[in-house]
Protein backbone atom coordinates (compact mmCIF):
# COMPACT_ATOMS: atom_id res chain seq x y z
CA UNK A 1 0.00 0.00 0.00
CA UNK A 2 2.71 2.43 1.28
CA UNK A 3 4.45 1.78 -2.56
CA UNK A 4 0.92 2.96 -4.24
CA UNK A 5 1.26 6.02 -2.15
CA UNK A 6 5.13 6.86 -2.52
CA UNK A 7 4.99 5.82 -6.27
CA UNK A 8 2.46 8.86 -6.76
CA UNK A 9 3.71 11.50 -4.01
CA UNK A 10 5.80 13.09 -7.34
CA UNK A 11 2.77 12.97 -9.48
CA UNK A 12 0.00 14.14 -7.54
CA UNK A 13 2.19 17.06 -6.75
CA UNK A 14 2.39 18.25 -10.19
CA UNK A 15 -1.24 17.71 -10.14
CA UNK A 16 -1.91 19.76 -7.51
CA UNK A 17 0.71 22.38 -8.59
CA UNK A 18 -1.33 23.03 -11.81
CA UNK A 19 -4.33 22.89 -10.86
CA UNK A 20 -3.39 25.80 -8.16
CA UNK A 21 -1.43 27.99 -10.74
CA UNK A 22 -4.32 27.21 -13.63
CA UNK A 23 -7.29 25.44 -12.16
CA UNK A 24 -7.27 23.07 -15.18
CA UNK A 25 -9.73 20.35 -16.16
CA UNK A 26 -7.00 18.09 -17.46
CA UNK A 27 -5.63 18.09 -13.51
CA UNK A 28 -8.57 17.53 -11.98
CA UNK A 29 -9.46 14.63 -14.43
CA UNK A 30 -5.60 13.18 -13.44
CA UNK A 31 -6.23 13.42 -9.61
CA UNK A 32 -9.71 11.55 -10.46
CA UNK A 33 -7.89 8.66 -12.13
CA UNK A 34 -5.53 9.12 -9.14
CA UNK A 35 -8.33 8.35 -6.65
CA UNK A 36 -10.08 5.42 -8.40
CA UNK A 37 -6.57 3.51 -8.28
CA UNK A 38 -6.26 4.33 -4.28
CA UNK A 39 -9.24 3.18 -4.11
CA UNK A 40 -8.69 -0.20 -5.95
CA UNK A 41 -5.97 -0.93 -4.11
CA UNK A 42 -7.54 0.00 -0.66
CA UNK A 43 -5.92 3.05 0.15
CA UNK A 44 -7.48 4.70 3.49
CA UNK A 45 -8.75 8.45 3.39
CA UNK A 46 -6.12 10.05 5.70
CA UNK A 47 -3.59 8.46 3.83
CA UNK A 48 -4.76 10.79 1.02
CA UNK A 49 -4.94 13.42 3.72
CA UNK A 50 -1.24 12.84 4.45
CA UNK A 51 -0.46 12.79 0.78
CA UNK A 52 -1.46 16.11 0.31
CA UNK A 53 0.45 17.83 3.00
CA UNK A 54 3.42 16.45 1.93
CA UNK A 55 2.91 17.45 -1.20
CA UNK A 56 1.65 21.26 -0.40
CA UNK A 57 5.05 21.48 2.30
CA UNK A 58 7.45 20.45 -1.25
CA UNK A 59 5.39 23.18 -3.17
CA UNK A 60 5.61 25.60 -0.62
CA UNK A 61 7.80 25.88 2.03
CA UNK A 62 7.01 28.42 3.70
CA UNK A 63 3.75 27.51 4.21
CA UNK A 64 1.39 29.23 7.35
CA UNK A 65 1.80 27.52 10.79
CA UNK A 66 -1.88 27.68 11.03
CA UNK A 67 -2.67 25.99 7.29
CA UNK A 68 -0.23 23.29 9.03
CA UNK A 69 -1.93 22.74 11.64
CA UNK A 70 -5.43 22.99 9.91
CA UNK A 71 -4.17 19.78 7.94
CA UNK A 72 -3.16 17.78 10.81
CA UNK A 73 -6.69 18.48 12.18
CA UNK A 74 -8.26 17.15 8.84
CA UNK A 75 -6.00 14.30 9.11
CA UNK A 76 -8.00 13.21 12.17
CA UNK A 77 -11.48 13.96 10.94
CA UNK A 78 -10.60 11.53 8.24
CA UNK A 79 -9.82 8.22 10.47
CA UNK A 80 -12.66 6.77 11.35
CA UNK A 81 -13.95 7.51 7.43
CA UNK A 82 -10.96 4.93 7.18
CA UNK A 83 -11.97 2.31 9.70
CA UNK A 84 -15.03 2.43 8.38
CA UNK A 85 -14.17 1.33 4.68
CA UNK A 86 -12.17 -1.48 6.75
CA UNK A 87 -15.25 -2.40 7.64
CA UNK A 88 -17.20 -2.46 4.48
CA UNK A 89 -13.68 -4.80 3.43
CA UNK A 90 -14.66 -7.00 5.93
CA UNK A 91 -18.35 -7.28 5.11
CA UNK A 92 -17.84 -8.04 1.33
CA UNK A 93 -15.74 -11.23 2.27
CA UNK A 94 -18.18 -12.35 4.76
CA UNK A 95 -20.77 -11.52 2.24
CA UNK A 96 -18.68 -13.73 -0.03
CA UNK A 97 -18.19 -16.45 2.63
CA UNK A 98 -22.08 -16.45 3.36
CA UNK A 99 -22.61 -16.75 -0.25
CA UNK A 100 -20.40 -19.78 -1.09
CA UNK A 101 -22.15 -21.17 2.35
CA UNK A 102 -25.43 -20.63 0.73
CA UNK A 103 -24.63 -22.32 -2.24
CA UNK A 104 -23.37 -25.85 -0.40
CA UNK A 105 -26.36 -25.39 1.72
CA UNK A 106 -28.41 -25.17 -1.32
CA UNK A 107 -26.38 -28.58 -3.03
CA UNK A 108 -26.91 -30.69 0.01
CA UNK A 109 -30.83 -29.59 -0.51
CA UNK A 110 -30.95 -30.92 -3.90
CA UNK A 111 -29.07 -34.53 -2.66
CA UNK A 112 -31.32 -34.64 0.56
CA UNK A 113 -34.49 -33.89 -1.77
CA UNK A 114 -33.31 -36.27 -5.08
CA UNK A 115 -36.14 -38.21 -6.37
CA UNK A 116 -35.39 -40.38 -9.27
CA UNK A 117 -38.16 -40.50 -11.51
CA UNK A 118 -39.64 -44.79 -11.24
CA UNK A 119 -40.47 -46.50 -14.47
CA UNK A 120 -44.02 -47.47 -13.90
CA UNK A 121 -45.71 -49.95 -16.77
CA UNK A 122 -47.91 -48.30 -19.03
CA UNK A 123 -47.40 -44.66 -17.44
CA UNK A 124 -44.97 -41.55 -18.81
CA UNK A 125 -43.95 -39.34 -16.32
CA UNK A 126 -42.21 -35.40 -16.69
CA UNK A 127 -41.12 -33.55 -13.82
CA UNK A 128 -39.72 -30.26 -13.60
CA UNK A 129 -39.02 -28.04 -10.73
CA UNK A 130 -36.41 -24.98 -10.95
CA UNK A 131 -36.38 -22.18 -8.06
CA UNK A 132 -36.37 -18.52 -8.45
CA UNK A 133 -33.58 -17.87 -6.15
CA UNK A 134 -31.38 -20.23 -4.73
CA UNK A 135 -32.93 -22.51 -3.08
CA UNK A 136 -35.96 -23.98 -4.34
CA UNK A 137 -39.90 -23.97 -1.90
CA UNK A 138 -41.58 -26.36 -4.29
CA UNK A 139 -40.67 -30.16 -3.86
CA UNK A 140 -41.71 -33.34 -5.52
CA UNK A 141 -40.98 -36.85 -4.69
CA UNK A 142 -41.91 -40.15 -6.36
CA UNK A 143 -41.91 -43.59 -4.63
CA UNK A 144 -42.75 -47.09 -5.95
CA UNK A 145 -44.38 -49.65 -4.04
CA UNK A 146 -44.01 -53.12 -4.04
CA UNK A 147 -47.11 -54.28 -6.07
CA UNK A 148 -46.27 -51.89 -9.15
CA UNK A 149 -47.97 -48.45 -7.92
CA UNK A 150 -46.73 -45.11 -7.91
CA UNK A 151 -46.38 -42.99 -5.05
CA UNK A 152 -46.19 -39.03 -5.95
CA UNK A 153 -45.90 -35.88 -4.06
CA UNK A 154 -46.17 -32.14 -5.17
CA UNK A 155 -45.77 -29.67 -2.79
CA UNK A 156 -44.92 -25.57 -2.26
CA UNK A 157 -43.71 -24.13 0.89
CA UNK A 158 -45.43 -20.85 1.67
CA UNK A 159 -43.18 -18.54 3.22
CA UNK A 160 -39.80 -17.60 1.01
CA UNK A 161 -36.16 -18.43 0.84
CA UNK A 162 -34.03 -20.73 3.13
CA UNK A 163 -36.03 -21.48 6.36
CA UNK A 164 -39.29 -22.39 4.24
CA UNK A 165 -37.07 -24.39 1.78
CA UNK A 166 -35.15 -26.32 4.72
CA UNK A 167 -38.72 -27.32 5.91
CA UNK A 168 -39.15 -29.86 3.10
CA UNK A 169 -36.22 -31.79 3.85
CA UNK A 170 -38.94 -32.73 7.23
CA UNK A 171 -41.46 -33.15 5.07
CA UNK A 172 -39.60 -35.79 2.76
CA UNK A 173 -38.29 -37.77 6.06
CA UNK A 174 -41.68 -38.08 6.95
CA UNK A 175 -42.70 -39.58 3.90
CA UNK A 176 -40.44 -41.85 3.66
CA UNK A 177 -40.92 -43.14 7.18
CA UNK A 178 -44.58 -44.18 6.50
CA UNK A 179 -45.16 -47.79 6.14
CA UNK A 180 -46.15 -48.91 2.44
CA UNK A 181 -49.79 -50.16 3.35
CA UNK A 182 -50.96 -46.65 5.39
CA UNK A 183 -50.04 -44.78 1.84
CA UNK A 184 -53.30 -43.80 0.86
CA UNK A 185 -53.45 -40.00 0.22
CA UNK A 186 -55.99 -39.01 2.82
CA UNK A 187 -54.06 -40.38 5.49
CA UNK A 188 -50.49 -39.48 4.44
CA UNK A 189 -51.74 -35.58 4.41
CA UNK A 190 -53.64 -35.92 7.82
CA UNK A 191 -49.99 -37.12 9.17
CA UNK A 192 -47.91 -34.35 7.61
CA UNK A 193 -50.51 -31.86 8.99
CA UNK A 194 -49.48 -32.79 12.33
CA UNK A 195 -46.04 -33.03 11.31
CA UNK A 196 -46.06 -29.68 9.98
CA UNK A 197 -48.48 -28.02 12.73
CA UNK A 198 -46.39 -29.01 15.39
CA UNK A 199 -42.77 -28.05 13.92
CA UNK A 200 -43.07 -25.03 11.24
CA UNK A 201 -43.35 -21.57 12.47
CA UNK A 202 -46.96 -19.84 12.30
CA UNK A 203 -46.17 -17.63 9.37
CA UNK A 204 -45.05 -20.52 7.36
CA UNK A 205 -47.70 -23.46 5.97
CA UNK A 206 -46.97 -25.53 3.17
CA UNK A 207 -49.79 -26.86 0.30
CA UNK A 208 -49.54 -29.91 -1.37
CA UNK A 209 -51.19 -32.92 -3.76
CA UNK A 210 -50.44 -36.54 -2.50
CA UNK A 211 -51.24 -38.78 -5.79
CA UNK A 212 -51.12 -42.76 -6.22
CA UNK A 213 -51.96 -44.40 -9.41
CA UNK A 214 -52.36 -48.36 -9.89
CA UNK A 215 -51.39 -49.17 -13.28
CA UNK A 216 -53.52 -52.27 -12.56
CA UNK A 217 -57.15 -50.20 -12.25
CA UNK A 218 -55.27 -47.58 -14.58
CA UNK A 219 -57.11 -45.82 -11.01
CA UNK A 220 -55.44 -42.63 -9.67
CA UNK A 221 -56.38 -41.78 -6.53
CA UNK A 222 -55.53 -38.43 -4.59
CA UNK A 223 -55.89 -35.74 -1.94
CA UNK A 224 -55.16 -32.05 -1.67
CA UNK A 225 -53.83 -29.88 0.93
CA UNK A 226 -55.05 -26.53 -0.44
CA UNK A 227 -52.79 -26.84 -3.52
CA UNK A 228 -53.29 -25.09 -7.01
CA UNK A 229 -55.39 -27.51 -8.81
CA UNK A 230 -54.37 -30.05 -11.19
CA UNK A 231 -55.77 -30.83 -14.77
CA UNK A 232 -56.95 -34.56 -16.18
CA UNK A 233 -56.77 -34.02 -20.01
CA UNK A 234 -58.86 -36.26 -21.88
CA UNK A 235 -57.53 -37.24 -24.63
CA UNK A 236 -60.95 -38.83 -26.35
CA UNK A 237 -61.94 -35.12 -26.57
CA UNK A 238 -58.69 -33.09 -26.57
CA UNK A 239 -60.07 -31.50 -23.34
CA UNK A 240 -58.82 -30.62 -19.55
CA UNK A 241 -61.10 -30.55 -16.86
CA UNK A 242 -59.95 -29.00 -13.77
CA UNK A 243 -59.51 -31.55 -10.84
CA UNK A 244 -61.89 -29.33 -8.25
CA UNK A 245 -60.33 -30.65 -4.74
CA UNK A 246 -60.98 -29.53 -1.00
CA UNK A 247 -58.59 -29.77 1.85
CA UNK A 248 -57.21 -27.27 4.15
CA UNK A 249 -53.33 -26.49 3.91
CA UNK A 250 -50.41 -28.46 6.17
CA UNK A 251 -50.08 -26.62 9.06
CA UNK A 252 -52.74 -24.72 9.83
CA UNK A 253 -54.82 -26.38 12.33
CA UNK A 254 -54.27 -29.30 14.51
CA UNK A 255 -56.68 -31.67 13.29
CA UNK A 256 -58.05 -31.93 10.07
CA UNK A 257 -59.48 -34.55 7.68
CA UNK A 258 -58.68 -34.47 4.03
CA UNK A 259 -61.11 -36.03 1.46
CA UNK A 260 -59.89 -38.34 -1.30
CA UNK A 261 -60.75 -38.34 -5.00
CA UNK A 262 -60.08 -40.54 -7.83
CA UNK A 263 -59.90 -40.67 -11.55
CA UNK A 264 -59.64 -43.35 -14.17
CA UNK A 265 -56.74 -42.61 -16.98
CA UNK A 266 -57.79 -43.56 -20.55
CA UNK A 267 -55.08 -44.27 -23.43
CA UNK A 268 -53.29 -40.98 -24.16
CA UNK A 269 -54.81 -39.14 -21.08
CA UNK A 270 -52.88 -37.09 -18.72
CA UNK A 271 -52.88 -35.65 -15.07
CA UNK A 272 -51.05 -32.27 -15.01
CA UNK A 273 -50.09 -30.77 -11.12
CA UNK A 274 -48.09 -27.76 -10.58
CA UNK A 275 -47.32 -25.56 -8.41
CA UNK A 276 -48.75 -21.96 -8.31
CA UNK A 277 -45.45 -20.20 -9.38
CA UNK A 278 -46.73 -20.80 -12.63
CA UNK A 279 -50.67 -19.41 -12.20
CA UNK A 280 -49.09 -16.64 -10.13
CA UNK A 281 -46.59 -16.36 -13.05
CA UNK A 282 -46.88 -12.12 -14.44
CA UNK A 283 -45.81 -10.61 -17.57
CA UNK A 284 -45.16 -6.75 -16.54
CA UNK A 285 -48.82 -6.14 -15.51
CA UNK A 286 -50.36 -8.76 -16.92
CA UNK A 287 -51.34 -12.45 -15.02
CA UNK A 288 -50.80 -15.37 -16.50
CA UNK A 289 -53.88 -17.18 -16.89
CA UNK A 290 -54.36 -21.02 -16.51
CA UNK A 291 -55.63 -21.27 -20.09
CA UNK A 292 -52.41 -20.21 -21.48
CA UNK A 293 -50.93 -22.84 -19.69
CA UNK A 294 -53.19 -25.52 -21.12
CA UNK A 295 -52.49 -24.48 -24.49
CA UNK A 296 -49.04 -24.15 -24.14
CA UNK A 297 -49.27 -28.20 -22.90
CA UNK A 298 -51.75 -28.82 -25.91
CA UNK A 299 -49.31 -27.71 -28.40
CA UNK A 300 -46.74 -29.94 -27.07
CA UNK A 301 -48.76 -33.11 -26.36
CA UNK A 302 -47.29 -35.15 -28.99
CA UNK A 303 -44.03 -35.01 -26.93
CA UNK A 304 -42.97 -37.22 -24.26
CA UNK A 305 -43.86 -36.13 -20.33
CA UNK A 306 -40.96 -34.72 -19.68
CA UNK A 307 -40.44 -32.53 -22.95
CA UNK A 308 -44.04 -31.10 -23.09
CA UNK A 309 -42.78 -29.80 -19.19
CA UNK A 310 -39.40 -28.88 -20.18
CA UNK A 311 -41.50 -27.06 -22.82
CA UNK A 312 -43.81 -25.40 -20.56
CA UNK A 313 -40.42 -24.02 -18.30
CA UNK A 314 -39.08 -22.58 -21.41
CA UNK A 315 -41.93 -20.94 -21.88
CA UNK A 316 -42.64 -19.26 -18.61
CA UNK A 317 -39.19 -18.74 -18.28
CA UNK A 318 -39.11 -16.44 -22.02
CA UNK A 319 -42.55 -14.78 -20.82
CA UNK A 320 -40.54 -13.43 -17.12
CA UNK A 321 -37.49 -12.84 -19.14
CA UNK A 322 -35.69 -15.70 -17.75
CA UNK A 323 -36.19 -13.84 -14.06
CA UNK A 324 -38.35 -16.32 -12.54
CA UNK A 325 -40.65 -14.93 -9.48
CA UNK A 326 -41.71 -17.40 -8.14
CA UNK A 327 -39.90 -21.19 -8.07
CA UNK A 328 -41.99 -23.43 -10.93
CA UNK A 329 -42.61 -27.00 -10.70
CA UNK A 330 -44.47 -29.38 -13.20
CA UNK A 331 -45.34 -32.88 -13.52
CA UNK A 332 -47.16 -34.46 -15.87
CA UNK A 333 -48.24 -38.29 -15.59
CA UNK A 334 -49.33 -39.72 -19.01
CA UNK A 335 -51.43 -43.14 -19.42
CA UNK A 336 -49.34 -44.46 -22.57
CA UNK A 337 -51.32 -47.78 -23.84
CA UNK B 1 -46.00 -1.76 -6.03
CA UNK B 2 -46.84 -0.20 -2.40
CA UNK B 3 -48.83 -1.43 0.05
CA UNK B 4 -50.70 1.17 2.32
CA UNK B 5 -52.57 0.82 5.17
CA UNK B 6 -54.55 3.04 6.82
CA UNK B 7 -56.48 2.27 10.42
CA UNK B 8 -59.44 3.51 12.04
CA UNK B 9 -60.09 2.90 15.60
CA UNK B 10 -64.03 2.70 17.25
CA UNK B 11 -63.15 1.60 20.51
CA UNK B 12 -63.25 -2.53 19.83
CA UNK B 13 -64.10 -2.40 16.73
CA UNK B 14 -60.88 -1.58 14.25
CA UNK B 15 -61.18 -1.27 10.67
CA UNK B 16 -57.90 -1.58 8.73
CA UNK B 17 -57.89 -0.70 5.03
CA UNK B 18 -55.25 -2.16 3.01
CA UNK B 19 -54.67 -0.65 -0.76
CA UNK B 20 -51.52 -1.46 -3.38
CA UNK B 21 -50.16 -5.22 -3.80
CA UNK B 22 -49.06 -7.99 -0.54
CA UNK B 23 -46.32 -9.68 -1.77
CA UNK B 24 -42.93 -10.76 0.04
CA UNK B 25 -41.99 -7.19 0.15
CA UNK B 26 -44.93 -5.11 2.00
CA UNK B 27 -45.94 -8.76 4.00
CA UNK B 28 -43.56 -7.27 6.89
CA UNK B 29 -45.34 -4.02 6.78
CA UNK B 30 -48.72 -5.70 6.94
CA UNK B 31 -47.94 -8.08 9.82
CA UNK B 32 -46.63 -5.48 12.25
CA UNK B 33 -49.63 -3.52 11.77
CA UNK B 34 -52.74 -6.01 11.85
CA UNK B 35 -50.99 -8.87 14.36
CA UNK B 36 -51.00 -5.82 17.21
CA UNK B 37 -54.61 -5.82 16.33
CA UNK B 38 -55.56 -9.43 16.84
CA UNK B 39 -53.56 -9.16 20.26
CA UNK B 40 -56.63 -7.23 22.23
CA UNK B 41 -59.00 -9.35 23.73
CA UNK B 42 -62.53 -8.78 22.39
CA UNK B 43 -61.73 -6.74 19.90
CA UNK B 44 -63.38 -7.10 16.03
CA UNK B 45 -61.13 -6.34 13.47
CA UNK B 46 -61.99 -5.26 10.01
CA UNK B 47 -59.50 -6.24 7.45
CA UNK B 48 -60.82 -4.04 4.39
CA UNK B 49 -59.33 -5.48 1.13
CA UNK B 50 -61.20 -3.38 -1.31
CA UNK B 51 -57.86 -1.80 -2.64
CA UNK B 52 -55.84 -4.71 -2.61
CA UNK B 53 -55.25 -5.53 -6.33
CA UNK B 54 -52.57 -8.75 -6.06
CA UNK B 55 -52.43 -11.12 -2.82
CA UNK B 56 -49.38 -13.85 -3.16
CA UNK B 57 -49.45 -16.67 -0.93
CA UNK B 58 -46.66 -15.07 1.29
CA UNK B 59 -50.03 -12.94 2.14
CA UNK B 60 -51.70 -15.64 3.63
CA UNK B 61 -49.31 -16.78 5.94
CA UNK B 62 -49.76 -13.44 7.67
CA UNK B 63 -53.87 -14.00 8.32
CA UNK B 64 -52.97 -17.30 9.16
CA UNK B 65 -51.33 -16.01 12.27
CA UNK B 66 -53.28 -13.66 12.72
CA UNK B 67 -56.30 -16.49 12.63
CA UNK B 68 -54.71 -18.22 15.45
CA UNK B 69 -53.88 -14.84 17.51
CA UNK B 70 -57.70 -14.23 16.96
CA UNK B 71 -58.10 -17.47 18.77
CA UNK B 72 -55.29 -17.14 21.69
CA UNK B 73 -56.11 -13.41 22.28
CA UNK B 74 -60.32 -14.14 21.87
CA UNK B 75 -60.68 -11.35 19.41
CA UNK B 76 -61.92 -11.64 15.80
CA UNK B 77 -60.91 -10.93 12.55
CA UNK B 78 -63.26 -10.44 9.30
CA UNK B 79 -61.88 -10.04 6.28
CA UNK B 80 -63.85 -7.96 3.43
CA UNK B 81 -63.94 -7.33 0.13
CA UNK B 82 -62.08 -9.71 -1.53
CA UNK B 83 -62.37 -9.28 -5.31
CA UNK B 84 -61.67 -12.67 -7.61
CA UNK B 85 -58.18 -13.18 -7.89
CA UNK B 86 -57.31 -12.53 -4.43
CA UNK B 87 -60.49 -14.64 -3.05
CA UNK B 88 -59.13 -17.44 -5.24
CA UNK B 89 -55.98 -17.60 -3.00
CA UNK B 90 -57.97 -17.86 0.08
CA UNK B 91 -60.36 -20.50 -1.50
CA UNK B 92 -57.83 -22.46 -2.86
CA UNK B 93 -56.17 -22.71 0.43
CA UNK B 94 -59.15 -24.00 1.83
CA UNK B 95 -58.93 -20.90 4.24
CA UNK B 96 -62.04 -19.50 2.59
CA UNK B 97 -63.87 -22.02 5.18
CA UNK B 98 -62.03 -21.70 8.24
CA UNK B 99 -62.14 -17.85 8.23
CA UNK B 100 -64.85 -14.82 8.35
CA UNK B 101 -64.45 -13.82 4.62
CA UNK B 102 -66.57 -11.54 2.63
CA UNK B 103 -66.31 -11.32 -1.41
CA UNK B 104 -66.61 -7.95 -2.81
CA UNK B 105 -69.15 -5.79 -2.27
CA UNK B 106 -69.62 -4.87 -6.37
CA UNK B 107 -69.86 -8.41 -7.22
CA UNK B 108 -72.34 -9.59 -4.40
CA UNK B 109 -74.42 -6.81 -6.04
CA UNK B 110 -74.67 -7.83 -9.12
Amino acid sequence: MRKVIDSNIENYKNLLKSYIETQDERSLYGVEMMSKSFLKNNILPEEIVNLHIQALEDLYPDLSEEIKHSMNFLLEAMISYGLKHQEIQTLREQQIALKSEISVAASMQDTFLKTDIPTIEGLDIGAISAPAHQMNGDYYHFVKGKNGTLGMAIADVIGKGIPAALSMSMIKYAIDSYPEESMEPNVILENLNRVVERNVDPNMFITMIYAQYSPAYNKLRFSSAGHEPGFHYYAKDNRFEELKTKGLALGVLADVEYQEYELKMEKGDMVIFLTDGVTESREEDRFVEVEEVLDVIRKYKTYSAQEIVNHVYKYFERLQDFQLRDDFTMIILRKEV
Amino acid sequence: MELSIDLVEKSNHLIIRLSGEIDAYTVPKLKESLLPLTQKSGSVVEVDMESVSYMDSTGLGVFISALKSTKENDSHMKIMNLNDRVYRVFKITGLDEIMDIGRSNKVERK
